[in-house]
């Protein structure tokens, strides 16, 4: 039988990749193959054609400089991303991509970088780095365990949901005590370290989301998640 | 000159300090307190001024090369051999080498030192020489972003009285030349071969390395297979055998040369550089060798993924058992981001005998999505070591390890084989 394929589309891996970004595709990457999918990566970089046909949507953090490299080519994007989402194609943005996923993200020095309206959220740059590890929990998907290093921060407007709250870190800001943001199937958060290979529940979403809009339904082979149970034990209780 | 009381008492701690085993920085510490001048007053005292090395990979080889090059031309040279590049690791270097009166029998300093650190250090003391060696991924925790710690190396350049040392290679590095008007540069660079083996962070993801047209180097690398190396030197080529493995010391060592002739000027000869090169070793946990029953153990320091994707690809894993340790300590790094921008598909073959530190499950975590085979997983350091030396009896080792698994690595190996001290 010929394996059905997923086509998974990582925004800018050129320019935004800084914290491990990789981790997430290669952990889409591998889980497919091992539930018996074919899985694309397709490396989408400023000026590239945007692809016809696309299942799921990450994309990572780059720092500033990254940022406005991409900045235009995403503006141009948008709406085609947009329509993704309000078509329920799973998305996991990390960081940088998740600030500029919504309204809009002002920088210390008062300028402005429109982001594209996804998630209705908005970030302003602080002299405040919130750094170090943390644990936040989500009704779904039980505790979420990564790292957050960050001077954005952000928050949030009516129209989409907190995606986490916070157990041991700071998340979207130093004051509301939520992590990242939900719209849809659009998943928004802080958190690398990298954040799939530790919360498989969330690979996993994204994987069956994807699979079951496009071939009505999904079915498994179990992935032997020992390890991560482990490395989930250990960094739950590392220092912040 | 300091007063002598201050250097007595320092002098006495660090005394105490090593009688407690205990590490360098300590003493440093104490007199940085009572005489925050000392290291000003003490280095402003040489002849030929202050060498301030920086930059994310490969400080303490470079350092251990420009020294040995140094010394070959006839300099006296004092530096903190430690490897506490930490300004209160020089205070304590210091304490070390003066006599009672604070006077430093030495012509001319040369310094590793932390980006971070260096920035302070440079304020206080302005260094003659800089030589920046690159900017990578490393305690992006620490330092914010690699931009950030790109204008720290610019600050250091700044700040320097007579020639910064570049590396061509590295774009941020590079741009620095751009900020300095009244100092001279002077290039160390790769030739377009060589250039693909160096992917930089920016290129992780790039297929294509790009050999734009650079501007001229003062010491290019131009070849380097099995432990021959060929550099260009004012236009013309030396190749020589080298006792340094793995090809970002090798890098470097064209550094060392561009920063030591620099200093040393028109009496620098060629020959003596290019023999003193050939015969140094790598410093410690940079691909050191000991011996273990008759078979040989080698300590590989990874700190950020470019060191790590450089090193897999220096050391072949035919014929080796491999163990991987890392911790998240501070001095590591908390976060294991980086551990997911390395490549580990090269160990396939022979698998993974010991994972260790930590963030061992991390370390397995990451193995098994490039679906490479893990022997055992053991956060304990000391109980994976004997593990690993257990499971491999007639096997050469090597061990990739994180900065503190490294130190607590030595530490045991140092109670079942010749271990060189590091004070």
């Amino acid at each position: 039988m010929t394996k059905q394929p997923i086509t998974v589309l990582q925004l800018y891996p050129n320019d935004m990749n800084i914290y491990g970004d990789h981790g997430n595709v290669l952990v889409l990457q591998r889980r497919l193959e091992w539930y018996g999918y074919e899985p694309t990566i397709i490396h989408y970089n400023v000026g590239d054609a945007f692809p016809k046909s696309v299942d799921i949507v990450i994309g990572g953090g780059g720092q500033d400089s990254g940022q406005e490299i991409i900045h235009a080519d995403l503006i141009k994007i948008g709406p085609k991303l947009k329509e993704l989402a309000e078509n329920d194609t799973p998305m996991l943005l990390v960081c940088g991509l998740y600030q500029l996923f919504g309204n809009f993200f002002k920088t210390l020095n008062g300028n402005t970088l429109t982001g594209i309206g996804i998630l209705d959220v908005e970030t302003h740059g602080t002299n405040e780095r919130l750094i170090g590890n943390i644990v936040t929990n989500n009704e779904d998907f039980g505790n979420i365990i990564g790292y957050e290093n960050h001077s954005g921060q952000t928050f949030l407007g009516k129209n989409v949901q907190p995606f986490a709250t916070v157990f041991k870190g700071a998340g979207n800001n130093s004051k509301d005590g939520h992590e990242g943001a939900r719209y849809k199937n659009v998943i928004g958060t802080y958190l690398h370290g990298s954040v799939l290979p530790k919360n498989p529940k969330i690979a996993d979403f994204l994987i069956q989301t994807a699979v079951t809009k496009k071939y009505g339904e999904f079915s498994t082979d179990v992935v032997d998640d020992q390890i991560a149970d482990q490395a989930r034990a250990v960094a739950s209780e590392r220092p912040r | 000159m300091p007063h002598p009381f201050v250097i007595i008492l320092g002098k006495t701690v660090r005394y105490v300090a090593r009688l407690r085993g205990g590490g360098s920085a300590l003493p440093g510490l104490f007199v940085e307190k009572i005489s925050p001048d000392f290291i000003k007053q003490t280095l402003g005292q040489l002849p030929h001024g202050v060498v301030v090395i920086s930059g994310t990979n490969g400080k303490t080889t470079t350092t251990k090369m420009v020294v040995a090059l140094l010394e070959a031309h006839g300099l006296k040279v004092f530096t903190n051999r430690t490897g506490s590049n930490f300004t209160r690791g020089v205070a304590a270097a210091l304490l070390g080498d003066i006599d009672i009166k604070g006077n430093l029998d030495a012509d001319i300093a040369v310094l590793e030192l932390d980006e971070a650190h260096a920035v302070h250090f440079v304020k206080a003391v302005p260094p003659k020489y800089s030589l920046l060696l690159n900017v990578m991924r490393d305690q992006l925790d620490r330092f914010g972003e690699i931009d950030a710690t790109a204008k720290m190396l610019e600050k250091i350049a700044i700040a320097t009285t007579d020639t910064v040392v570049l590396n061509r290679e590295d774009k941020r590095v590079l741009e620095i030349q751009k900020s300095l008007t009244d100092q001279k540069v002077e290039l160390f660079g790769l030739s377009d071969d060589l250039l693909s083996h160096f992917p930089s962070d920016d290129d992780m993801r790039n297929s294509s390395v790009k050999t734009t047209k650079r501007p001229p180097a003062h010491t290019l690398l131009t070849k380097y297979a099995g432990a021959q190396a060929t550099y260009e030197l004012t236009g013309k080529e030396y190749s020589t055998s080298l006792k340094l493995n793995g090809v970002y010391n090798v890098f470097n060592s064209a550094a060392a040369i561009a920063l030591a002739h620099a200093i040393i000027g028109e009496d620098a000869d060629i020959n003596t550089t290019i023999a003193t090169i050939s015969q140094v070793t790598p410093a410690f946990g940079r691909g050191e060798e000991l011996m273990l029953g008759g078979k040989p153990l080698e300590l590989v320091l990874v700190k950020n993924p470019s060191g790590f994707r450089l090193g897999l690809k220096s050391f072949s894993p035919e014929g080796y058992a491999t163990m991987i340790a890392i911790n998240d300590n501070y001095a590591d790094g908390r976060d294991m981001s980086w551990l997911w921008d390395v490549d580990f598909e090269s160990l396939s073959n022979e698998g993974v005998s010991q994972v260790a530190g930590i963030r061992a499950y991390d370390m397995a975590l990451r193995l098994q999505y490039d679906e490479v085979t893990i022997g055992h997983i053991e956060t304990d350091l000391v109980t994976a070591l004997r593990q690993f030396i257990d499971n491999n009896p007639d096997t050469p080792k090597r061990i990739y390890c994180t900065y503190t698994a490294m130190l607590g690595l030595r530490r045991e190996l140092s109670k079942i084989t010749k271990v060189e001290v590091i004070s």
